[in-house]
Order: C-alpha cells, then structure tokens, then sequence
C-alpha cells in the first residue's frame, strides 16, 4: 500500500468522524451531496413548473373560465386568468423548466453524481467552488420564485424575452418581475459557469490509472461536452440579460430602437446561447440511454467512438445553427439560407445516434427495468423529436410553421421525451447507488407507462393543431375564425395533460417511499462494469476506501467471450493479468 | 375530420410551401415508421428468455458509413428543394405598383394606402385599422414596421409569416389568388393584448376592388387615420368601436 492511498485512508475515516449535520448535509463539499441537493431542486422546482403548464393548459381548453384552486390566489377574478396572468404562467412555466428543472437535474445532480464516481476519482477537482456552484444556484432559483410576490407579477415576455417587449417595463405592464427574471438568471449563469469549469478540470485531470478518454463511459463523454458548451454559451445569457437589466433601469439602449438600439441583437445573443442550450439540455440525456441501454441489452453499445465523435459534432455544430430561429425575423435572408444548410446537416450526427441505439439493440437480450423502459423511451421520443426538426429546418416550410404549436409541440418532444425521459431513466438507474435503496418496480411501472402515455396524447396533437396554424402564447385560440374548429383538440390536449401530471403521483411517492424504506441496494444491482458500481451503495465520502480503483477495459463489455458471466467490470483484470499488477 | 390539416392555401407561393411540406411529412413519416417497427421487433424478438445469449460485437464500420451518408444525403437534397422557394418568397421583389405600408402597434396593424398620388408621407394617405384591401391575382408589396415592440404578420391561408421589428422597414410581397376575407392575426408575443390582435384581409376581384378604392381612398373618401367602416360589401364589420385607438378591456397596469 502507497503512502498515498495510506492517507486517503486517514482522511475517509477522519472526514467521517469530523464532520457535523451541516458541513454534511447543508453546506457540503462531497460531490454526492451536492448532486442529491442539485437532485431535489430540480424535482421540487418540477411541481411548480409542472403546475403552471396546467394552468396554461386550463385557459387555452376553458378559456376565461375559473382554474380549480386559483380562486384563492387571484382574488379579483376569481380565478380566472386574464392574459397578462396567462402571459406571466407560460413564461415561468419555460424558464422554470429549462435552467431549473432539466439543466439541475441532469448537468448538476448527474453531472455531479457520475463524472467523479465513473471515472474514479475522490471528489470533484474544486469541491469548495462545487459546493458554492449548488449555492449560488439554489439562491437564483429563490431569486426567481420570488418574482411571483412582486407588484405588477413576474416576468411576462416569454421564456425568450424578446426585447424591446422585455425592455420597457410599460410594454408588459411587468416591472420588478422583468427585471427579477434578469437578476436570477444572470447569477444562475455564474453558478453554472463554476459547475462547468469544475466538470471540465476534473474529467481531464483526475481519472482513474487506466481510464484513458476513450474508455469513458459516454454518460461522461456527454456531460464533458455539455460543461464544454456550457462554459461557452451561458456567458452569452449572462452578459445578454446584464444589457437588459441596464436598458430596464439604467437607461441604457442596446435592445430599444428610440434610442439607437438594436432589437435583433437581442434575439442574436439569446440564440446564439439557446441553441447550444438546447443540446445542453440534451446531450447528458443522450449520454445516460447510451449508459443504459448497453447495461440492459447485455451488449456492447454500437459504434462506442461514434457516439463520443457524434457528440463532439453536434457540440461543434450547436454554434453555427441557431439562426434557424430566427428565420423570419427580419435578419437577412440570406444568411437564413446559410443556416438552412448547417441545421440539415446537425440532423446527420443525431441519426448517427438513433442507429448506433437501435444497433445496440439488435440481438441483445433486452430486461424490460424500469430505468431501460425510460430509457427506450427516450430513444423513440427523441426520434420524433428529430424528425418534426426537419420542416423547421426547411425554410419555405418554416415560414408558416414558425411560432406555431408545430414547434410547442417539436420542443416538448425533444426536452420532454428527450431529457426528462432521460432524467427519469437516470433517477431509477443510480437511486440504488445515490441512496443506498432499491425503488419499488410496481410504481415504477406505473410512473412509466402512465407518463409515457399521456406525454403523447398531450404533445402529439400539438403537432396538428400546429399544422393548422395555431399559434403559440395566444390565450384563447376561440378568438380566431380559423381556429375555432380545432378548439376540441385543445380540451383533449388539456385532459392528457392533467392525466400526465396525475401520472407523476406514483413517482413522488415512490421516490420518498424507497428514500426511507427501499429494500437495501446491493453494490451492483443491475450488474454492470462501470466504477460506481463498484464503490459501496450509497458512497462514502471520498468515493472508494484505501485504493483507487484501476481502470482495464472500456465500460461496455456486456456479454463478453472473456468472462463466464455476462458482464466484465472495467476494474476487474485481465485473466492471467490477476495479481500482476500492485499498488 | 380531414380539415385538421393545413388551412385552404390561396396565394401563388403557398403551393410551393405546402408542396415542401408534404414532401418532409413523407420523407419523416417513412422513417418514423421504419425506425419504429424496427424497434418495436427488436423489443420482441431480443427480450431476455431463458437461454438467450447476446451477441457481442462493438460494431459495424459499413452500417455505420450507410447509415451516415444516407441521412446526409436525403438532408443536403432537401436543402436544394428549399432553396428556390425560399429565395423566390423572401429574396426577390417582384415588380408591382401594388404598395401598401402595415405599421403594427400594440395591438393593432395600421394598413396605409398612399392615396390618389400614390406617394406616402402625403396628406392623402388613408389608414385603415386591423383591415387590408387588396385585388386578387395582383403582386401586393407589404411595408412592413412597428412602432412598439416587434410583432408577426401572419396569414395562415397565405403562407405567409414576417415579423415587424421597430426601427426597420421590412419588405414583402404575396398574391392572393381567391377572392374571400382572411384572418391576420399577430404570430410574436407582443403584450397582454397579443391574443387577439387581429386584422383582416379582404381579397377582391379587380371590379370590386376599384369600387371600393373610390369609396374610400379618394381625396373625398372620409379622411385618414379614423378609417370609417365601409358600410356596404362587407356587412360582418365589427363595426363602431374599431376605429378608436382600443386600449380599454385588455389593458391593465
């Protein structure tokens, strides 16, 4: 035994004995920690962002009628949401969703929970910055709740918040809310850039002996490319929503046309963010199906360095597509052109993925667990996702498409179908190894089938209605003529998705059932070869005892002639190798 | 049931939309078929049974070579198919003495004729309120502006979409090619008052048209700005109250 691990040893069992509720608990710097924390922000931001989407649903099927249990909220009316209320629920409903829902559950509690145990190592390279990282993102999500209690409510310009509607307060009628949605997202911006700069230094300098890059498990490929683009693109909403603080209260002009300013900039800056931002919300859920589905395929993944080298394509890509939302904008149409051409070609690493999935299932001898059906899930929603891309992409086609529930529909497929598909598959698959506990498969099931169900009755016939050219953010579609034969769709749409909210009922008991009484998790329930399977369930602090393990193989060897049974851990050697190596 | 679907399309450049549209909606309903029963046979055919062994490979470098330049393939044609149509609706001006200027406002459009001497900026310009005049089979140019926050002019059966972004003039062109009463609501969230600013556009035959210029864009037509609702051809008027710049009912600080 090395000196060195001789001292990790003295620190495990000092750190155990040292550390009080709150160094442990509250103000932690164990990577675990801060993932479960990270973990119940996010879910708990859920409900409320879940709960503003069936207040949005309500009004768009009973326009105008009182929303059951709001009569105590909005006194005045009675509950009834008049538009600037309406405006105010989806906005917060997107923002919630996207930088406190999806980018805390799987950038920060899985990016957290698996970068340092997949790769081997002790903790996250900076634990006080990680710890601060939590913090600071936590103190933006109270920041931006708070703007519900604020005079005149919360922001009211949609999640994009394009200016100059965003940018003069008598626009909306919204004047601290703009402008605490400005506030929250500028310090959620600094907080993300410590997590990513923290994920980014770890993964290159602290793995495992033998974990060379390209046996990373593609969980981790995927989220050392989405810190990557995180470090490059939230700068870009940071200092966007800055200037808009300063056009709101300091009388600056970047976005206002009165005073010499530019409303596309805006738009520029917030795209040339949110695209990439797209794929950050993506990408860790596209790493967690390919980590999942070799694990219950029993099969080597399909083409391991074309989904490493897909991603980095689509990272790269991510920069040079985002004028695609902006193609009737009133920037030149030409440069529009351009884009059509990179936004086609994004689509070919994303098929690459599809068919690499589909290949890693094509003999393999597939165990329907809970974490696989979500996963399988994620696969086929995606894929819908992808294809409804493909007319957006086309700009004639875009042309009506544009702003209308066709893309409602495009974006719940890909961060609904796509990343919280992902984040579910995530939760059910590490839950045994993050808390110690095994969840219960009954509700498990229940939670998937009723979810995956309803998702598509909620968001499929988004599509139609989209085709017939209803438009996003309108709050009562009865206004229009043309739409006026489509309103049924609008009633099922908003049925489905109350039954889709109904159907996460299983989960919150499930998740805090198994918190507290899950039958104890083994060290490897699902029998599979990456590192954190290894470490006892859940960790303890500083990941493994004594000795780090070492690293042989690459993570999917499922199945493999080398070993009798059907998986082959990455630590475990080589046969005839056994002992020959020290530490 | 079948009316779920793509509005009537009644503009010259529409078909070329919906022609684009159909051929995506193919090309991707193909695949989603074909991507689907290929997964739903695996589920089947590879679920875990006794004595099921999987078959261990990391690969397949030709799969993965078709399975790229396919996809590419299929993405680069459609990018050629999208192009004429594109540079035809958005990138060309056809020639027209067809001008009228659409100002959004929140939340209304202001459609200005230039009048008699067909310059705007003129003291004969009329502006009507939330309605458009305009000749079918005719080139129409559209001035597009704002004069608050950006707005969308959106006509479903047009296929035709543009934002309105203060502090430019943007420029656009359709032809209608039936003669009816189309909706042009606002497509870019724009204020409370966004669902339901809506104009309408009256597509005339050429006969009608002139009847209904010498009604109301003549030097004696009832003056600008306060656009009186023409009180014959078309009875479904919303009638008074539209030409008062609103600011009731919605607005609420």
């Amino acid at each position: 035994m090395s000196a060195h691990s001789a001292t990790a040893h003295a620190h495990v069992d000092h750190a155990r004995h040292e550390l009080g509720f709150v160094r442990t608990y509250i103000f932690s710097t164990d990577h675990k920690m801060i993932a479960r924390q990270f973990l119940f922000l996010g879910l708990f931001m859920m409900i409320i962002g879940g709960l503003l989407a069936l207040i949005v649903r309500w009004q768009l099927a009973w326009p105008e009628t009182a929303v059951p249990g709001l009569g105590g909220i909005l006194k005045e009316t009675g509950g009834i949401l008049e538009p600037s209320t309406y405006n105010m629920a989806f906005t917060m409903h997107a923002t919630i969703m996207i930088f406190f829902v999806i980018m805390p559950i799987l950038a920060g509690a899985f990016g957290n929970f698996c970068i340092p145990l997949m790769i081997g190592a002790r903790d996250m390279a900076f634990p006080f910055l990680n710890m601060l990282s939590f913090w600071v993102t936590g103190s933006a999500g109270i920041i931006m709740l708070s703007g519900f209690f604020v005079e005149g409510g919360h922001a009211a310009a949609g999640w994009t918040s394009y200016a100059p509607l965003s940018a003069v307060a008598s626009y909306t009628g919204v004047n601290w809310g703009q402008n605490i949605w400005c506030i929250s997202l500028f310090i959620m911006g600094v907080g993300s850039m410590m997590g990513s700069i923290n994920y980014i230094t770890t993964i290159i300098n602290m793995r495992a002996p033998g974990m060379k890059l390209f046996r990373m498990p593609l969980v981790v490929w995927s989220l050392f490319i989405t810190a990557i683009l995180l470090l490059l693109a939230l700068p870009v909403l940071t200092s966007g929503v800055a200037m808009l603080l300063f056009d709101r209260t300091l009388g600056t002009n970047w976005f206002k046309p009165a005073g010499g300013g530019e409303p596309l900039l805006w738009q520029h800056l917030f795209w040339y963010f949110g695209h990439p931002e797209v794929y950050i919300l993506i990408l860790p859920a596209m790493g967690i199906a390919s980590e999942i589905l070799p694990v219950f395929c029993r099969k080597p993944i399909f083409g391991y360095h074309a989904m490493a080298f897909s991603m980095i394509g689509i990272a790269f890509l991510s920069w040079i597509v985002y004028g695609h939302h902006m193609f009737v904008s009133g920037m030149s149409p030409a440069l529009g052109m351009a884009f059509t051409v990179t936004t086609m070609i994004i689509a070919v690493p994303s098929a690459i993925k599809t068919f690499n999935w589909l290949g890693t299932m094509w003999g393999a001898r597939m165990q329907f667990t809970v974490p696989m059906l979500n996963a399988l899930a994620f696969v086929s929603m995606f894929v819908i996702g992808g294809l409804s891309g493909i007319f957006m992409a086309s700009t004639p086609v875009d042309i009506y498409i544009q702003d209308t529930y066709f893309i409602v529909a495009h974006i719940h497929y890909v961060v609904f179908g796509g990343s919280i598909f992902g984040a579910f598959a995530a939760i059910y698959y590490w839950f045994p190894k993050m808390f110690g506990r095994m969840t219960n498969p009954f509700l498990g099931h229940l939670h998937f089938w009723g979810t995956f169900v309803f998702f598509n009755l909620t968001f499929f016939p988004m599509h139609i209605i989209g085709v017939g050219g209803q438009m996003r953010r309108i709050y009562n579609p009865t206004q229009y003529e043309f739409l006026v034969h489509q309103q049924g769709w609008n009633v099922f749409i908003t049925y489905s998705a109350l039954l889709l909210g109904v159907s996460q009922i299983p989960f919150v008991i499930n998740f805090f059932w198994s918190l507290f009484a899950g039958k104890p998790a083994p060290l490897n329930p699902w029998n599979a070869n990456t590192l954190e399977w290894t470490a006892p369930s859940p960790p303890p602090h500083l990941n493994w005892g004594p000795t780090l393990p070492t690293v042989y193989r690459g993570p999917y060897e499922y199945s493999s002639p080398e070993s009798k049974e059907d998986f082959l851990p990455q630590n475990v050697p080589p046969v005839g190798a056994a002992g020959a190596r020290r530490h | 049931m079948l009316d779920w679907w793509l509005p009537e399309n009644v503009s010259t450049y529409g078909q070329e939309i919906d022609w684009l549209f159909h051929l995506i909606y193919y090309i991707t309903g193909v695949t989603f078929i074909l991507v689907f029963a290929t997964m739903l046979a695996f589920i089947v055919m590879y679920r875990d049974r006794p004595g099921r062994k999987a078959r261990y490979t990391h690969g397949n470098t030709t799969l993965e070579i078709v399975w790229t330049v396919v996809p590419a393939l299929i993405l680069v044609i459609l990018t050629l198919l999208s192009v004429p149509a594109w540079s035809k609706i958005k990138m060309t001006m056809p020639e027209t003495d067809f001008i009228v200027q659409v100002t959004a406002k929140q939340f209304n459009w202001q459609i200005t004729y230039p009048g008699p001497d067909g310059k705007f900026g003129t003291a004969d310009d009329k502006t009507l309120l939330d309605e458009m005049h305009v000749p079918v089979n005719k080139i129409v140019r559209v001035h597009l502006k704002s004069q608050d926050v950006i707005h969308s002019f959106f006509v479903p059966q047009f296929r035709m979409k543009q934002d309105a972004v203060p502090g430019r003039e943007i420029k656009q062109w359709f032809e209608a090619t039936k003669p009816g009463k189309y909706e042009l609501p606002c497509a870019e969230l724009c204020g409370f008052g966004h669902s339901g600013m809506r104009g309408w556009i009256y597509v005339h035959t050429a006969d009608e048209y002139a009847k209904w210029a010498a009604q109301n864009l003549t030097a004696e037509a009832a003056p600008t700005t306060e656009a009186k609702p023409d009180d014959k051809a078309d009875a479904k008027k919303e009638a008074p109250g539209k030409a008062e710049p609103k600011k009731e009912g919605k607005a609420k600080k």
